[in-house]
């Protein structure tokens, strides 16, 4: 058991970390959330950036057009940008961490080459067309169809909670190819260009006021055929595919940010005078000691999936289901350092309070991910 | 960075695994509670044989000659087993009293900050006294931690167990990880093979999301655990022991749900784990003053 970083490791740190204060001063400041045209270009203009200097795609591999890092490396990335206030992966984040890594893992050459490299540069954004109004956690009871027509698929139905659908340009779309077979037998990945005749997408505004997604409505798309990724009704295997990826890292940097966060909920409370009161101060106490260990745990699955080739291990599910319980502690105790402070929402970590009640909801709620670690770590029966 | 136990490291662990389950299996923990003997002299020695309270001594002087990383995996399987006794005094006292490295000598501490010392009528020293207090045998809420109340009322009697907090804290959390991981496999077993409304509990979202949420706390608290001892750091070590009793405390309560009428019995022993939690939640540091140490160390960072 190691917790120091290699000479190469600590030699890539301090290169980020040198490139970071280079970049950083010259940004603009990130516009505001519910300006979605603008901060997609933001969110683009960052990644042309990353990918200028050599840092798109770090964890992808060679082949891909990644850098082919081992995930220590790309731990120090999430850490490092984090703790410098680099901008999040925002709405390059289902081109970055889900739809390339699928693509890269099950696609075609011609489809690693047509997607890919815009994902890396910035110049296409993906969204999840995985949620629909009826399958939300049971996701595999979805029902949007697609019909082959020639060398198309003709798509109908309607997805929901899809994030930045409106700034999108390409979905990882799943859809219903055999509505006869066995309900997780009859699924299919298609990637849908979002300016296809037929595609409507309706903003939902958020509890934080914004309208960071959308309900997407498919009126007879015509997706081509070719933009299948995986075999015709063998979606569900590709799904659990970028399901994997979407657990794995997801949440590295964040926990960083939580940690910055309470240390600056410390020094608020020590100025504001609220420090004095031992509960307060004991409640901030512990969750420095859960985030603390909950990086450690990030570190642990790391080097975990290290040793086995890099494949994210079940240790997701564990991480996700402790740290989004632990995020939503860190902002309630936030709300008590402010006091009615806290309902000013012009202070930024009050929309993050807000965002923080999703946390335990999207990418798979605690209910579900409490049966994955119950069924696929402990081993116990399916239920009826 | 590779935090994964190294081989050795996984093969000490492992050993230690094997000479507790053949030296102390559930038969030898049942016949120590039915007799109401912790600390078994020939056990002890013999754990002093494998290495287990020298383990940290340089070779120079007899040692093993390994670090605190190994001790928490090596006292996570003491955990596991419920083995009972000063186990983690010993260990702290090997260097320091004759004869504790190599178990000839049982070692004892006031780790509980009060009148109350465990083990002490087991005890040939305790740690930082000249000579063991007399002290007034209380009955144990743990069937294997005997307890004496010392001088009365004095608030704290003993000697200081400071300079041996941070270490005594570390090991006593790794303890309570193994105990807590333990709990997990019993609630599993036994989540699978007891059948209500014809399928096994386990089947039931209710018992499953308890088994889970325990999985959870231990795996956490388990991290912690390793960190700490790696890094060394009074902080990491105060966060270590706050979420490993809480693991352990909770996980042997929720085992105890899982079990039905079964875990309200003397039969089941589960509330083994669960009394042992709750002693050593209060040996060493507790909860209230983990916390305050993080705290302290939370501002601190922000100077
Ligand atoms: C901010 C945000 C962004 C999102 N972005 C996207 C996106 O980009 N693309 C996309 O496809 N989806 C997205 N989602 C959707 C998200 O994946 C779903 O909301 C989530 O899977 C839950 O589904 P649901 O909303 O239909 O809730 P439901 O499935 O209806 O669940 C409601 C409640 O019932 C519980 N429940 C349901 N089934 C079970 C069960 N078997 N056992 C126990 N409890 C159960 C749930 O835990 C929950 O508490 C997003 C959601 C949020 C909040």
């Amino acid at each position: 058991m190691d917790l120091t970083y290699t000479d190469e490791e600590q030699e890539f740190r301090a290169r980020l970390r040198e490139w970071l204060a280079k970049e950083l001063p010259a940004l603009p400041p990130r516009p505001s959330p519910d300006d979605w045209p603008a901060r997609r270009a933001y969110d683009a203009g960052w990644q042309r950036r990353l990918f200028e200097a050599g840092y798109a795609g770090l964890h992808w591999p060679l082949d891909a057009g990644g850098r082919g890092a081992t995930p220590t490396q790309h731990l120090i990335f999430l850490e490092e940008t984090e703790r410098a206030g680099a901008p999040y992966v925002g709405a390059n984040f289902v081109g970055l961490l889900h739809a390339g890594p699928t693509i890269a893992a099950e696609g075609t050459a011609a489809q690693r080459a047509r997607w890919l490299p815009p994902v890396l540069r910035g110049d296409e954004m993906w969204c999840q067309g995985f949620s629909e109004p009826d399958a939300g956690s049971d996701l595999a009871s979805l029902r949007t169809r697609a019909v082959r027509d020639g060398d198309d698929y003709v798509v109908t139905g309607a997805k929901i909670w899809t994030s930045h659908a409106e700034v999108a340009d390409w979905c990882e779309l799943l859809v219903r190819t055999d509505p006869g077979a066995p309900k997780h037998r009859g699924i299919t990945w298609l990637a849908m260009p979002m300016d296809a005749p037929g595609i409507t997408v309706r903003p939902l505004r958020t509890l934080a006021g914004s309208a960071e997604f959308a309900e997407v409505f498919l009126d007879e798309v015509r997706v081509p055929a070719a933009n299948r990724v995986g075999a015709e009704n063998d979606g569900w295997r590709v799904t659990m595919v970028t399901l994997s990826f979407e657990r794995g890292t997801a949440f590295v940097g964040e926990v960083v940010a939580c940690r910055r966060t309470l240390a600056l909920l410390a020094r608020t409370a020590k100025e504001n005078g609220r420090w004095d009161d031992p509960v307060l101060r004991r409640t901030l106490g512990r969750l420095h000691g859960e985030l603390g260990a909950l990086w450690r745990l990030t570190q642990w699955n790391v080097s975990e999936s290290e040793r086995s080739g890099g494949v994210p291990g079940t240790g997701g599910s564990v991480f996700k289901l402790a740290y989004s319980h632990a995020r939503q502690e860190l902002y309630d105790a936030a709300a008590q350092v402010l006091g009615a402070g806290s309902l000013a929402l012009d202070e930024e970590w009050v929309l993050d309070r807000l965002s923080s009640l999703s946390y335990t909801i999207a990418a798979g709620t605690s209910q579900i991910q409490r049966n994955i670690v119950a069924e696929r770590v402990l081993g116990l029966p399916k239920g009826r | 960075m590779d935090f994964q136990p190294t081989g050795e490291q996984r093969a000490l662990r492992a050993g230690v695994r094997d000479l507790l389950a053949g030296r102390y299996g559930r038969e030898a923990l049942r016949a120590s509670v039915e007799a109401g003997v912790a600390v078994d002299r020939r056990l002890w020695r013999e754990l002093g044989e494998a290495g287990f309270f020298a383990l940290r001594l340089p070779e120079s002087d007899g040692g093993v000659g390994l670090g605190l990383p190994e001790a928490a995996l090596v006292f996570e399987e003491a955990g596991r087993a419920l083995l009972p006794g000063p186990l983690v005094a010993t260990h702290l006292a090997a260097g320091v009293v004759p004869g504790a490295a190599s178990g000839t000598t049982v070692v004892t501490a006031f780790d509980l900050g009060g009148p109350l010392v465990a083990h002490l009528g087991e005890a040939d020293a305790v740690l930082g006294a000249s000579a063991p207090p007399e002290g007034e045998p209380v009955r144990s809420v743990d069937p294997l931690t005997p307890l004496h109340r010392v001088a009365g009322r004095h608030p704290d009697p003993g000697p200081d167990p400071a300079p041996y907090r941070d270490e005594g804290a570390l090991l006593t959390a790794a303890l309570q990880v193994g105990s807590a991981l333990r709990t997990v496999e019993l609630a599993v077993d036994h989540a699978r093979r007891r059948e209500q409304f014809g399928q096994p509990i386990g089947a039931f979202q209710a018992v499953k999301h308890l088994c889970a949420g325990m999985l959870v706390r231990a795996e956490v608290a388990r991290t912690a655990v390793y960190a700490a001892a790696v890094t060394g750091d009074v902080a990491e070590i105060a966060a270590a022991k706050l979420l490993a009793d809480e693991a352990a405390v909770r996980g042997a309560r929720d085992c105890l749900q899982v079990y039905g009428g079964m875990g309200f019995t003397w039969e089941a022993d589960v509330h083994l784990h669960l009394k042992r939690a709750w002693v050593r939640a209060e040996q060493w540091r507790t909860a209230a003053q983990a916390e305050e140490v993080l705290a302290a160390d939370l501002l601190g960072a922000v100077g």
